[in-house]
């Protein structure tokens, strides 16, 4: 089992970094969209009572949508993708086990989320001087929190699209204004009622607090339970529909 | 020596219609069979029930000895699979494709080795969206029998080809067979039955009317057909006594003074076998 999830790791891994478009997508477009605002967005911002450079805040906010586009975007257009093309039903005939199958998946996005991660910080350092985070356990945990809430929600909703054409599209209608309501793209302040209490909701706006934590106040990620159980109640409803729902081959021609 | 597939009353419907209602079949180990039929016949369900795809709702089945209904590990390490369409990463080479799914497998067979076997040695290197649809045949072909597996099933395998591909095919799967793998193969080409089976198994709206070698298929349906016109419409007579008939008609026609237009007396051809047993026309028991 463990061999064979290796071997599935690295086939993934192969996979990923040789298709431009999930590499530029689910890789690239994060940082590139942290360069973009933080180039055009300079001065201060308070969150949680304290000013700081907000820059800062957008690395916390695009390292918080890099979860949510790699764990839920990239995992959900995978796996719909390879559903519709057959390629999952190939799979279930051959000895690979099915869930060292989608454990290899997982794995691999984990792979390339804190390659992401770690790209966020070099680069803020480098071109923007934002600081390193200094509490890296809490950071692995809120890496490994994020791809479990997320994960939880990309299978979840794999299942309810019907087509590989459309997965793009109904993934992005999903994530992108998920991401400005919560704040990935900067603080989502004085939202119109209704727009706050669905934000309110929202998993990506309790993971933004979870970054904001432990990247601008220094603080463990175990200091929000309530986030967490946020994040990680989202990931458990998407598996509960992907438990019913989740289909190993394509649709009906 | 034990059969490779044991297939008795074997039932399955889908939303109270029934896809295949109580077939039975045999495969003995090393043998090439067909199940033959059009479209929506059946085939493709029969097919995946074996595969250990989905359950079915009634009859008995072993595969190399197992119940593919519970589709366990070592069951699926012994077949090889061909899908009527599945593709395969796109961004691969067709040799890393194949290390891909040799690693799933106890005992795979050498990789390049089996891109001999399918004649993808010169695309070895080759990314697999650069393959031509052929090509991606023979890939997916590749890819079954990387688990050196006992028994192969083809679903389709040369649906979509043009002549030369169809022909290159079927040399590859006679190759498979000089292996000693058994074959499953559903085609609803009649030709292709005839030129890969040891023995088809004719398969209409989910029941096999005719089983048999492709000789005894042809043998075992002696009639002659003759036709005519009348006003305008043709007319046409299957016989075994197609001398007697015939006199009948023309002393009629000769003694009402008429002439027999478009008359024509001919043996049928594999196809009109074919096209009658699935038409629905008549039912046939051969002996296999």
């Amino acid at each position: 089992m463990i061999r064979v999830l290796g071997h599935q790791l690295a086939v993934e891994q192969k996979v990923f970094w040789r298709n431009r478009e999930s590499a530029v997508f689910i890789f690239i477009f994060p940082i590139m969209l942290f360069v973009l605002l933080a180039s055009v967005y300079g001065g201060t911002t308070t969150i949680d009572g304290i000013t700081r450079p907000t820059k800062y805040a957008l690395l916390a906010g695009l390292l918080s949508y890099g979860a949510a586009n790699t764990a839920f975007a990239g995992l959900a257009i995978t796996l719909v993708i390879r559903r519709e093309s057959g390629l999952l039903k190939r799979l279930r005939s051959t000895p690979l086990p099915a869930p060292a199958y989608l454990a290899a998946v997982v794995a691999s996005l984990l792979v390339v989320f804190v390659l992401q991660t770690v790209s966020l910080f070099v680069i803020g350092r480098v071109a923007f001087g934002t600081r390193l985070p200094h509490n890296v356990a809490s950071l692995v945990l809120l890496v490994l929190i994020g791809v479990a809430g997320f994960g939880g929600l990309g299978f979840g909703v794999t299942s309810l699209i019907r087509s590989a054409e459309g997965s793009s599209a109904v993934v992005n209608v999903i994530l992108l204004p998920m991401a400005f309501l919560s704040g990935s793209f900067g603080p989502a302040r004085h939202l119109p009622k209704v727009l706050g209490w669905i934000a309110d909701v929202l998993p990506l706006r309790y993971f933004v607090q979870l970054a904001n934590a432990v990247y601008l106040n220094g603080q463990h990620v175990w200091s929000k339970p309530g986030a967490i159980a946020v994040v990680l109640g989202w990931g458990a409803g998407g598996l509960a529909v992907a438990a019913r729902r989740f289909r190993w081959e394509p649709r009906d021609r | 020596m034990p059969a490779a597939i044991h297939v008795r009353d074997l039932r399955k419907s889908y939303g109270g219609v029934e896809a295949v209602r109580g077939i039975s079949f045999e495969v003995a180990a090393g043998e090439v069979f067909g199940l033959l039929g059009p479209n929506g016949a059946g085939k493709t369900t029969t097919v995946e029930i074996l595969e250990g795809y989905r359950p079915r709702d009634g009859g008995t089945v072993e595969v190399l000895g197992f119940d593919p209904g519970h589709a366990e590990r070592a069951f699926r390490e012994r077949i090889g699979v061909v899908l009527q369409q599945s593709e395969l990463w796109p961004n691969l080479t067709v040799r890393e494709v194949h290390l891909a799914f040799a690693g799933y497998y106890e005992r795979a067979r050498d990789v390049d080795e089996v891109i001999a076997i399918v004649g993808l040695t010169e695309k070895a290197h080759a990314r697999v969206k650069t393959l031509s649809g052929g090509q991606k045949r023979r890939l997916d072909l590749g890819v079954a029998l990387v688990g050196d597996p006992d028994l192969v099933f083809l679903d389709e395998p040369t649906t979509g080809f043009d002549p030369g591909a169809r022909r290159n095919a079927w040399e590859m799967i006679r190759a498979l067979r000089a292996l000693g793998k058994t074959i499953l193969l559903t085609t609803h080409y009649l030709d292709e039955a005839q030129q890969l089976a040891d023995r088809v198994a004719v398969i209409r709206a989910g029941e096999i009317v005719s089983v048999g070698t492709p000789a005894q298929l042809i043998a075992g349906v002696p009639l002659t057909q003759i036709r005519y016109r009348n006003n305008g419409e043709t007319v046409v007579i299957d016989t075994e006594t197609p001398t007697a008939v015939l006199a009948e008609l023309t002393t009629g026609a000769v003694s009402a003074g008429v002439e027999l237009e478009g008359l024509e007396v001919r043996r049928p051809t594999l196809e009109d076998v074919y096209l009658d047993l699935v038409g629905g026309a008549r039912d046939t028991e051969l002996e296999a």
